[in-house]
């Protein structure tokens, strides 16, 4: 094993052994447990530059990735083998999810207020107010396994191993979104953390078991699920392609790859099961920068990324097969719908959460229509926004909270329309949040944001997916609305309540993953940048970023040919959305008590919205409580109660009427005559008894008696 | 004296802990602890030398290795044979390791200690005999053996809480009932065993397995004047059957389960979760699938079908419980349903001449006993778990435990969801491994079938979550705060080398099922 192979093994390795360690070791020194999560995920990002660093710097890299496993299960006469892999694609992960996840990590010793003492007045299971988390160490803990399960997932060389990665992180979020899991609101409506956790554990597991079928389908097809031994199989993609499948009309590798697909459709929260992730905020906040940009959400898309070959089989590379017509229609209508709904809500990160589910939407659709690059680069531009957005909402809601212990207020501080006027108070935070703001609108020309969603527009319209094409569109004006909304709502302006008057910046901690974020925020759109745009294109290396992903793919995916409408239509929009969100919120932003102008000029739209088009609702009612009525009187009292254990009681009684049956034929038909015979020598015994007195001169006259009457008889005969 | 013990190595396993027995009753029943303590090192002997089994396993031969015969029963000709494979040693280790973890376990048990503890050890010679028997006489006698000390266990240290209605308003104690119920239930399971096994001992002129699996499944002379041979064979077929799905416990001859369960002690309950049951499965692999291959091959299909009801019912009304140890009992139902799936598919391809069904039939096997032993670390994990919470509250109702638990137990806590996530199948643990391996290999073979039950895995993890939501989350539970809840130094004892295997198994399964494989391999021929 040479020493990069090495390397390649050891990039989760420490995050995950540091979970370990902090749970058994140093659970009691918060000092040593941030500081052995930091380390860790410190370790992870060296190795995983120097591999990164080392695969740029090598020529033809694609064709010599670097690949090593271990036998693993026997199966029979041959043997499954797991391992790691590091391709173009996986390089492009370990570019920013460790650097993102050791961010993250090193914000949340700030956020978890650490440097304060421990206060008596907070539990346990709540968010602390006064002092440090009192689960500090435990949240290191949750985070580094989550870290280390993501860069599992991203050198896996395999479906199964990735799926591995892919799990863990599902009992990571799990935890991490219910880390408060004793908190409570008084509004009994509102969704508590605990709630949220199992909500989205149980959503994100029923789309896992359907991906499981898809995994266990295409192993028991393709006989490995590794994935270049089956990506660059022809014969096995062949086999994939012309067996027909348990559906009529759908070969395997479509059945295979819809299947596959749901589960990105649970873990990338894409329409229908999306529900869990707006949920998912009840957690801490830099959980939801780890969910919503570095890993979870990312590493849906990155699946569906990663069995592009698969999944595209069938078809054209540029759409076609069933499996990617069903991925541009979801993603599409995703993206809109999840839009949509960002327009009405108040909660600062809730806005963020429907934005996510939005832009994961543009990446799934990019792949339905065969721009795998444009997904991938998009993918990488979103993680570094994303992240940014969500710690400076997490920076935010603690100024507020900040401004609360002052003034003793009870109000709500994530909610938008209590804040206002934070740019002074909060410079740093506010200035980072408007690159990343900036950034996610795509603001033209100097966003990492621009330039990825542009590619997929680009893409969409060089092939003639235009409905497709024009559905971003509309998303991506509205996401450019929403987002100087916030903008507005947030920083501008005066402040609508006291304690937002008394917000307070962070500490550094939180603040310098800000700055670091920006700073890629804005220059990482630079690498993709398309090779025949004017002047840029050849200063910036001829967009070497597709250059290097593309040769993850077994065959040659053709670019497409420069062209200016749909940038001129991405900038119109980009533009268009944060003029008319500046015009609304930014120009004379809202004082305090005043209602957001949308609701009357939406009017039932609007609370149609704001209730999410009330999703939640229709699945209680039409799934959730069916089950439960079925698992608690269906299955249990009538099937096994009643019916089984009621036939096992007939049986038994009769068994024991047989039983008393023989028991009365026992008493009267045979012991019956028996016992009376006995009774009646025993009678007799008692009757006789009187004469066995014991005494000779007794036995002396009976004899006498007898004698006489013996002598008399014979007497009497004999005459 | 290497030499001495390696030739009767499966004699000193299975009868050490009955000179654990003479041990326990040389001690003073007045002395407890002393009694407490021998048990547990007369139970740790026989776990010594299953380790020394293992070490010595020929992974690569087929066959029975370790082979012991002796003259037994003569008149009848039966034979002392013992003899083990890469199916019955995981088995074997696994029982001799709950044992003392149960014992251990057992340490709160404060009435009639003494007899609690020989019974106990009596079980684990019950319970490994039959792993071992290569003799069907000797196989049923301990099957029966295993039955008895179970019974006492459940009826005299079970629950004291609780009544059950029997039919018309009869009302009897809950543990009467689940331990009559068990009693009952199995022995009348075994009977049609006992009846088919004569009649193999007829066709074979002997009950020793290997003489029997050359002649049995060859017969085709005539047994009894005017019934068919075929009659007979599929009588005797279904005999085995009845008495193996009712231990496994198959659906619907499972609601003996929940009940012996909920009500046995803690330590009965890890017992009968984590081995007992696997009786029933061991069976199948053993006897049914090589002696009736044919009417094996032909049951597949009902076979599974009845798997995947257990896995989804099964799922279903573990989460519709307020018990929390019924809720774990019923988890039993749905994780051995998928032991009964995956000896459906290798009933179904076995001897085929297709190598891919054959693959999978391999893999289906594997599983199955990997299965086996998973779901006895993850059940006996989830039943101490259990128990370690009733030991404090002597409640085990989920709404009057009320949550809030976890800030009173952080580390009770971390166990419980650790545990917890081992059976609801999550990879990295052991359970997934084992699941994937079943479901794979019986995916090619009953797919529609395979495919519902996985959605019976999806109602695994609703109820595994409702079960940690309704004990440890929740606001700081004021109602036991006052108990010491946290787990103590012999708790984390007993359950520490549970969770170690649970991991490693789930991360690099290669040291155990290279045991098995060769073994199914030669299982589906």
């Amino acid at each position: 094993m040479d020493f990069f192979s090495l390397l390649a093994w050891l990039i989760p390795v420490p995050p995950l052994l540091s979970f370990f360690i902090i749970i058994l070791f140093t659970n009691q020194d918060r000092r040593l447990s941030h500081l052995v999560a930091l380390g860790a995920i410190g370790l992870s990002l060296l190795f995983s530059w120097t591999v990164v660093f080392r695969a740029l710097g090598t020529h033809h890299f694609a064709e010599h990735p670097i690949a090593v496993s271990v036998a693993w299960l026997p199966t029979g006469d041959s043997v499954f083998r797991m391992g790691v892999a590091v391709d173009p694609l996986t390089v492009v992960m370990l570019f920013f999810v460790p650097l993102a996840c050791f961010l993250i990590i090193l914000y949340s010793v700030g956020y978890s207020n650490y440097g304060k003492p421990l206060d008596q007045r907070d539990l346990p299971g709540s968010p602390p107010h006064h002092g440090v988390e009192p689960m500090y160490s435990r949240f290191f803990a949750f985070l580094s396994l989550f870290a280390g399960a993501m860069l599992l997932l991203t050198v896996a060389d395999n479906l199964l191993l990735l799926f591995f990665g892919w799990e863990i992180m599902g009992l990571c979020s799990y935890l991490l979104i219910g880390f408060w899991y004793g908190r409570n609101y008084d509004d009994s409506n509102q969704i508590t953390p605990r709630q949220a956790a199992v909500k989205a554990f149980i959503t994100t597991r029923f789309a896992d078991v359907i991906m499981l079928i898809g995994i266990v389908y295409l192993y028991s097809e393709a006989g490995t699920l590794n994935f270049r031994e089956i990506f660059f199989s022809a014969d096995i993609m062949n086999h994939l392609l012309h067996t027909p499948s348990l559906i009529g009309g759908l070969a395997a590798a479509h059945l295979i790859g819809l299947l596959i697909f749901v589960g990105t459709v649970g873990k990338s929260a894409q329409f229908p099961l999306h529900v869990w992730l707006p949920d998912a905020m009840e957690g801490p906040t830099p959980v939801s920068a780890m969910i919503h940009a570095a890993a979870m959400v990312s590493a849906g898309v990155y699946m569906i990324v990663r069995m592009f070959p698969l999944l595209s089989a069938g078809g054209g590379v540029h759409g076609g097969s069933p499996t990617m017509t069903v991925m541009a229609f979801i993603g599409g209508f995703t993206a809109l719908f999840a839009a949509t709904i960002a327009l009405a809500q108040n909660d600062v990160k809730r806005v963020l959460a429907y934005s996510t589910i939005s832009q994961l939407g543009y990446m799934v659709a990019a792949l339905g229509i065969g721009a795998y690059v444009a997904a991938a680069f998009h993918l990488m531009t979103h993680a570094f926004f994303k992240a940014l957005l969500f710690m400076g909402s997490g920076s935010i809601i603690h100024g507020v909270e900040h401004g609360m212990h002052h003034t003793n207020e009870k109000l709500d501080p994530q909610d938008m329309l209590n804040m206002g006027g934070l740019a002074k108070r909060m410079p740093t935070t506010y200035w980072t949040f408007v690159v990343g703001g900036l950034s996610l609108a795509g603001f033209p020309f100097v966003t990492a944001g621009f330039w990825s969603k542009d590619e997929i527009l680009a893409d969409a319209f060089a092939h003639g997916h235009w409905w497709v094409f024009v559905v971003l569109l509309i998303s991506a004006f509205l996401t450019a609305f929403y987002t100087m909304r916030q903008i507005s709502l947030t920083f501008l302006g005066d402040a609508r309540t006291e304690s937002a008057a008394k917000a307070h910046e962070s500490a550094w901690t939180m603040t310098l993953p800000l700055v670091v974020l920006s700073f890629f925020a804005v220059l990482a759109g630079y690498v993709g940048v398309h090779m025949d745009f004017p002047v840029l294109g050849d200063m910036l290396g001829n967009n070497p970023f597709e250059h290097f992903v593309v040769g993850t793919l077994p065959h040659h995916l053709d670019g497409f040919e420069f062209n200016w409408t749909p940038v001129l239509f991405s900038v119109l929009v980009g533009i268009g959305g944060l003029g008319l969100g500046w015009l609304i919120y930014g120009r004379r932003p809202l004082s305090a008590g005043q209602p957001d102008p949308l609701v009357a000029r939406l009017g039932p739209i609007h609370k149609l919205l704001v209730g999410k088009y009330f999703l939640d609702e229709f699945y209680n009612f039409a799934l959730v409580r069916p089950a439960k009525w079925v698992s608690e009187v269906v299955s249990f009292l009538w099937i096994d109660r009643v019916i089984i254990d009621g036939v096992l009681h007939t049986i038994a009684r009769f068994t024991m009427r047989i039983g008393a049956g023989a028991r009365w034929f026992d008493k009267w038909g045979i012991n019956y005559a028996p016992d009376k015979l006995s009774d009646g020598i025993r009678a007799s015994g008692y009757s006789f008894r009187v004469i066995q007195t014991g005494r000779v001169q007794d036995y002396l006259l009976i004899t006498l008696t007898a004698v006489i009457a013996v002598s008399g008889v014979l007497f009497l005969m004999l005459r | 004296m290497n030499e001495f013990i390696m030739q009767r190595l499966l004699t000193l396993i299975l009868f050490a802990p009955v000179v654990g027995m003479v041990a326990v009753m040389l001690v003073p029943s007045e002395r407890k602890q002393a009694v407490r303590w021998v048990s547990l090192v007369a139970s740790l002997v026989p776990f010594g030398l299953s380790v020394l089994l293992w070490v010595n396993f020929d992974n690569g031969a087929t066959g029975f290795q370790f082979e012991e015969r002796a003259e037994w029963y003569t008149v009848i000709r039966s034979s002392y044979h013992l003899g083990v494979d890469g199916i019955s040693v995981p088995m074997i280790l696994l029982t001799t390791l709950l044992t003392p973890l149960g014992i251990l376990t057992s340490f709160g048990i404060q009435d009639r200690v003494k007899a609690y503890m020989l019974l106990f050890l009596m079980l684990e010679t019950g319970m490994l005999g039959v792993f071992m028997a290569l003799d069907l006489i000797l196989f049923f006698l301990f099957w029966e053996i295993g039955l008895v000390p179970m019974y006492f266990l459940i009826s005299v240290w079970g629950s004291p809480k609780g009544e059950r209605e029997f039919g018309s308003g009869k009302r009897v104690s809950a543990r009467y009932y689940a331990s009559y119920k068990f009693f009952v239930y199995t022995l009348g399971g075994s009977l049609g065993l006992l009846l088919a096994i004569q009649i193999l001992g007829l066709v074979g002129g002997s009950f020793d397995l290997i003489v029997l699996l050359d002649k049995w499944p060859n017969f085709s002379g005539e047994l009894f004047a005017n019934i068919p041979t075929s009659a007979v064979r599929s009588a005797a077929f279904w005999a085995f059957v009845l008495a193996f799905a009712i231990k496994v416990p198959l659906w619907p001859f499972h609601t003996w389960l929940p009940d012996a369960h909920t009500e046995a002690p803690t330590a009965g309950s890890m017992i009968l979760a984590g081995v007992l049951l696997k009786l029933g499965a061991y069976g199948f692999l053993r006897l049914v699938l090589p002696l009736f291959p044919q009417e094996a091959h032909d049951a597949a299909p009902v076979l599974a079908f009845l798997a995947m009801a257990a896995i989804v019912l099964g799922a279903l009304s573990a989460y519709g419980q307020s018990d929390f140890k019924r809720l774990v009992a019923y988890s039993s139902v749905n994780h051995m349903g998928f032991v009964v799936l995956g000896i459906a598919a290798a009933a179904w391809v076995a001897g085929s001449s297709d190598a891919g069904m054959r693959l999978s039939g391999t893999l289906a096997t594997t599983g199955v006993v990997l299965q086996m032993f998973n779901h006895g670390l993850s059940a006996a994990a989830m039943f101490f778990l259990v128990g370690v919470v009733y030991d404090r509250v002597h409640t085990r109702d989920l709404d009057e435990l009320g949550g809030g638990i976890w800030q009173l137990a952080p580390a009770y806590g971390g166990i419980l969801i650790f545990s917890s996530m081992a059976s609801l199948g999550l990879p990295g643990l052991n359970g997934f491994v084992s699941e994937f391996a079943i479901v794979r290999g019986a995916w090619p073979i009953f797919s529609a079938v395979t495919a519902v039950s996985m959605v019976g895995l999806f109602f695994t993890g609703a109820y595994i979550l409702k079960g940690i939501r309704q004990v440890l989350h929740g606001p700081r539970n004021e109602k036991w705060s006052h108990h010491e809840m946290e787990v103590t130094t012999r708790e984390k004892v007993i359950v520490a080398p549970l969770m170690l295997l649970m991991l490693i198994i789930g991360l690099w399964p290669w040291w155990i099922t290279s045991v098995i494989n060769e073994t199914a391999k030669s299982l589906i021929g």
